[in-house]
This record gives structure tokens, C-alpha cells and sequence, in this order.
């Protein structure tokens, strides 16, 4: 693999929490345009993982590169964080602001952009996740599935070249997983690079390059998904997919 | 209702000192009377320095909170550490203990390093009110602050956000709607407390009383004009509050 084409690369990361090892020797590699799902039990490290590429979590050793930018410093974390767009399992919109302030607060105080300019590229991203008609209320105002649709455009607005999904469908109500998961799609089939910390497996079926499944930790194993769910490598991966598959 | 009750009472009091039960007398401030009238102009001219003393050392107080608070929250331990000491130090101080510090001590003390001022009541009282409060609206404010979810913050550093713009336009404005009610009670406990003053001497409404009793002799009448006088001051304060906390709650929910 040539390295111009990586997006992210992990190599032997490892994260403690006092005497707790979250992550053991994490090694992950992504390249650009590449849709990965990671899944596994909950305290697994799948979060974790993801939030130390944008540096949200320190890590004790290990390396990350992001397209190119090796983290060290604070100059090359504010360099990552400008690559980077990250959705939240509990959305973190700004409840004071309105749909259309939250989209331009960062365009604006961050990247200095113009007001004008930054609301027309806030109405296309609302445009993208279909709800342009909601700019000017509160968050509180909006279903779930629309609060997490406007941090979708929210982290767009940044025009990132990855974007992190840290379980964007596990605080929703069940009719409304469907509406924030069409719009990742629509988002993975236009070619952006994205890892999706989730436990949707049709969605990562349908979405996914490649699955990575964590267990306490580690990487236990990783695969497309037609190897992942029809032949499962390791046995912690076949008692885990039995589990959440046999509804 | 509770204004019901309140009226109930006052009438109560009222009564009993009109009857002729010689327990009560209340022409010493009967406003019908020239001496009364003199002797209730006297005391109710006390308002203005309770008040004035109350708002000052508020205002000082809510600034130094906040300049002790924002390091407080820092994760560098040389920047935290003072405040952290400030707090449990000012907090441990009783009230008249530092009044008397203040009043008594603290012009010796710049004499000693060479500034030569003299603390008059009025100054002390607002010096001691101000930093014995101070470590109180600290703490509000630190209380505040941290109660905006973690999230808020992460997702403004995704964004870009500096430290200075995510406090700004991210923390503060939601920390200031759950900062401002309990302040403005922390001005009730400075109203209040500012009765202290008299014992220096500071001409505010304890001390008018204090000294009307003196030669008059007539405490219970006298004293229970007082504690109307705060009784009054609080209730609007109180009212104001209610309608503050109503307006940023009814924000909130928006």
C-alpha cells in the first residue's frame, strides 16, 4: 500500500486508565475513501480507539498518523482536528444556539469565513441531510433523528476528509435509526473515508469495506463483510455476533 | 398566599401594639407624631447605606469569584492550587472575626509595607463582605461552568474551537443561565450580612436601630421594625430572583 493513500494509520497503540488497559497494541490502517464499521462488546475499546484519532483521549503509547500528520504536538492535534469531523452518540448540538448557528459557529470563529458564505454552505449540508426547513429552530425542537442529522451537517460545514461516528444510532428511538443511517450512507457512497463505531449490522453489511471487531482492547479480528458474518475467524467473534444476531 | 399569611402577621403585630396591653409601644415610631416621625425618618435613612454597601461589595465580589474560579477549573495544578487555597481559607473565616481583621488589622498591615490608608466603616464593611462572599460565587461559578456536559466541549473542539472561543460562545453562555439565579441569592446572604457593618460603627439600618434603642428603650418595637426593614428589602430581591430564574428557565426550554 502506498502511503499517499492513507488516511489514518494506528501503530501499537496502547491506553490505560490507571490500571486499566483499554487499549492493548492497536494497530489500524485506513485508506482514503474506505468505509469501516468496528463493533464488539461494550467496554471493548471500539470508542476509545476512534476517539484517540482526534485526540478527544490521550493514549499512553503508540502512533497515529492522519493523512500524513503524525500527532505530537498541539500545532499537529489542531491540524488533525481540521481533517477530521466527528458525530457523537448523544449529537452535542450547542442548545443555545439555533440549527443554523450550530452549523456556522465553526466556519466562522474557527476558519474566519465570512457569515454569508458560511450560511449558504450550512444550507447545503442541511439540504444534504434533508432538512433545510429546520435552520432556524432549537435543537430541543427536533426529533432525534433529526438532532443527530444536523451534527452529521454540523461536522460537514468542516468539509473534513474523514469522519468518525462514535454509535450515532445508539441513543435514537427505533424509527428514527433509519433516516440518520440513510444519510451515512449517502455519505459513504459519495466516497468519504469514515470509521462507524456501531452495533447496526445490516447497516454495516450494506455500508462497510471492511469490519474491525475489538474485544477487550484488542483487534481480534478484521474482514469484508461478506468473510465477517458468514464465516467468522475467532470464536469470541462467532459468541458475539450470535448474540446481537439472533433477534 | 404567603402574602396573605404575611399581612395576617404584620396585622397581628400591629394590633396587639395598638391595644392598650402596655407590652407594646409603638408611638416611639408612630410617623403621626413629631418625635415618632423623627425617630422613623432616622431608621428607614439606614436603607440607603445597607443598600449601598450590599451592591459594591456584590459587584466585587462576583469579579473576584470569577478571577479565582477560572484557574480553579484549570488542569495545571500551579494554577489551581492558589485557588483552591483561597476558597477553603476565605470560607473557614466567620464573618465578624474578619470585619474586625479588616477594620482593626489591615491598616496596620499596609502601614507596616508602607501604604498609609485609613479603612473607614463604610470600606470595611465592603473590603470583608466582598472577599468573605468571594469564595462563595467561586465556588457558583466553578459549580456552573462544570455542569455544562463534557460533550459540549468536545464538540466544540471538533469543530476547530480554541479554549477562549468554546468558553465564549459554547460554556459560558449555557453556564450563565445556571450561574445567575443562585448569585442573586448570594446578594440576599450580602444584604443580610451587612448588618454586621454596625458593630463598626457603619450608620446602616442595624446600627440606626442599635442606637434609637439606646435612647429610646424600646427594643421590641424598634427590632421589629428592623426585621421588617430586611424583611422588605429581601422580599424584592426575592421577587426579583423568582422572575430571573423564571426568564432563563422559560430560555432553556426554548
Amino acid at each position: 500500500m502506498n502511503t499517499a493513500d492513507q488516511a489514518i494509520k494506528i501503530q501499537g497503540l496502547n491506553k490505560w486508565y490507571g490500571d486499566f488497559q483499554a487499549l492493548k497494541d492497536v494497530n489500524l490502517e485506513v485508506v482514503h475513501g474506505e468505509r469501516i464499521v468496528i463493533c464488539g462488546p461494550s467496554g471493548s475499546g471500539k470508542s476509545t480507539l476512534i476517539r484517540c484519532v482526534n485526540s478527544l483521549e490521550t493514549h499512553n503509547d503508540g502512533d497515529i498518523v492522519v493523512d500524513g500528520i503524525a500527532m505530537k504536538d498541539e500545532a499537529s492535534i489542531n491540524e488533525i482536528l481540521s481533517e477530521v469531523g466527528m458525530v457523537f452518540q448523544q449529537f452535542n448540538l450547542f442548545p443555545h444556539l439555533t440549527i443554523l448557528q450550530n452549523l456556522t459557529l465553526g466556519p466562522i470563529k474557527a476558519r474566519g469565513m465570512a457569515k454569508a458564505a458560511a450560511e449558504e454552505r450550512a444550507m447545503k449540508y442541511l439540504e444534504r441531510v434533508q432538512i433545510p426547513d429546520q435552520a432556524h429552530k432549537r435543537p430541543s425542537e427536533l426529533s432525534g433523528g433529526q438532532q443527530q442529522r444536523v451534527a452529521i451537517a454540523r461536522s460537514l460545514c468542516m468539509e473534513p476528509k474523514i469522519m468518525l461516528f462514535d454509535e450515532p444510532t445508539s441513543a435514537l428511538d427505533p424509527e428514527m435509526i433509519s433516516e440518520v443511517l440513510d444519510v451515512i450512507i449517502d455519505l459513504a457512497e459519495s466516497g468519504m473515508t469514515m470509521i462507524c463505531v456501531t452495533h447496526e449490522m445490516g447497516f454495516a453489511r450494506k455500508a462497510a469495506d471492511r469490519m474491525v471487531f475489538m474485544d477487550q482492547g484488542e483487534i481480534i479480528e478484521t474482514g469484508t463483510p461478506d468473510e465477517f458474518f458468514s464465516a467468522p475467524k475467532t470464536q469470541r467473534c462467532q459468541t458475539f455476533l450470535n448474540q446481537i444476531l439472533q433477534h | 398566599m404567603r402574602w396573605k399569611t404575611l399581612l395576617a402577621v404584620t396585622a397581628a403585630f400591629l394590633l396587639t401594639g395598638c391595644s392598650a396591653s402596655g407590652n407594646w409601644g409603638w408611638y416611639v415610631i408612630d410617623p403621626t407624631t413629631p418625635a415618632g416621625y423623627t425617630n422613623i425618618k432616622f431608621l428607614l435613612s439606614g436603607f440607603g447605606a445597607t443598600i449601598l454597601v450590599s451592591v459594591i461589595a456584590a459587584l466585587l465580589s462576583m469579579t473576584i469569584g470569577l478571577i479565582v474560579a477560572l484557574p480553579g477549573m484549570s488542569q495545571n495544578r500551579l494554577l489551581r492550587w492558589p485557588s483552591r487555597i483561597y476558597v477553603e481559607f476565605v470560607r473557614a473565616i466567620p464573618l465578624l472575626p474578619m470585619l474586625f481583621w479588616v477594620f482593626y488589622g489591615l491598616p496596620v498591615v499596609l502601614k507596616s509595607i508602607g501604604i498609609n490608608v485609613s479603612i473607614d466603616a463604610f470600606w470595611g464593611a465592603i473590603i470583608t463582605l466582598a472577599i468573605s462572599d468571594s469564595a462563595f460565587t467561586a465556588e457558583i461559578y466553578r459549580s456552573g461552568i462544570q455542569s455544562i456536559a463534557k460533550g459540549q466541549r468536545e464538540a466544540a473542539r471538533t469543530i476547530g474551537l480554541s479554549y477562549g472561543q468554546t468558553m465564549r460562545y459554547v460554556i459560558l453562555p449555557q453556564a450563565i443561565k445556571r450561574i445567575l439565579p443562585p448569585l442573586a441569592n448570594q446578594f440576599i446572604y450580602i444584604v443580610k450580612m451587612s448588618a454586621f457593618a454596625s458593630v463598626i460603627g457603619m450608620q446602616e439600618l442595624t446600627r440606626r436601630a442599635n442606637e434609637l434603642v439606646v435612647t429610646e428603650y424600646r427594643p421590641l418595637e424598634i427590632y421589629t421594625l428592623l426585621i421588617f426593614e430586611y424583611l422588605v428589602l429581601v422580599l424584592i430581591i426575592s421577587f426579583f430572583v423568582r422572575w430571573l430564574e423564571r426568564k432563563m428557565g422559560a430560555d432553556e426550554s426554548r
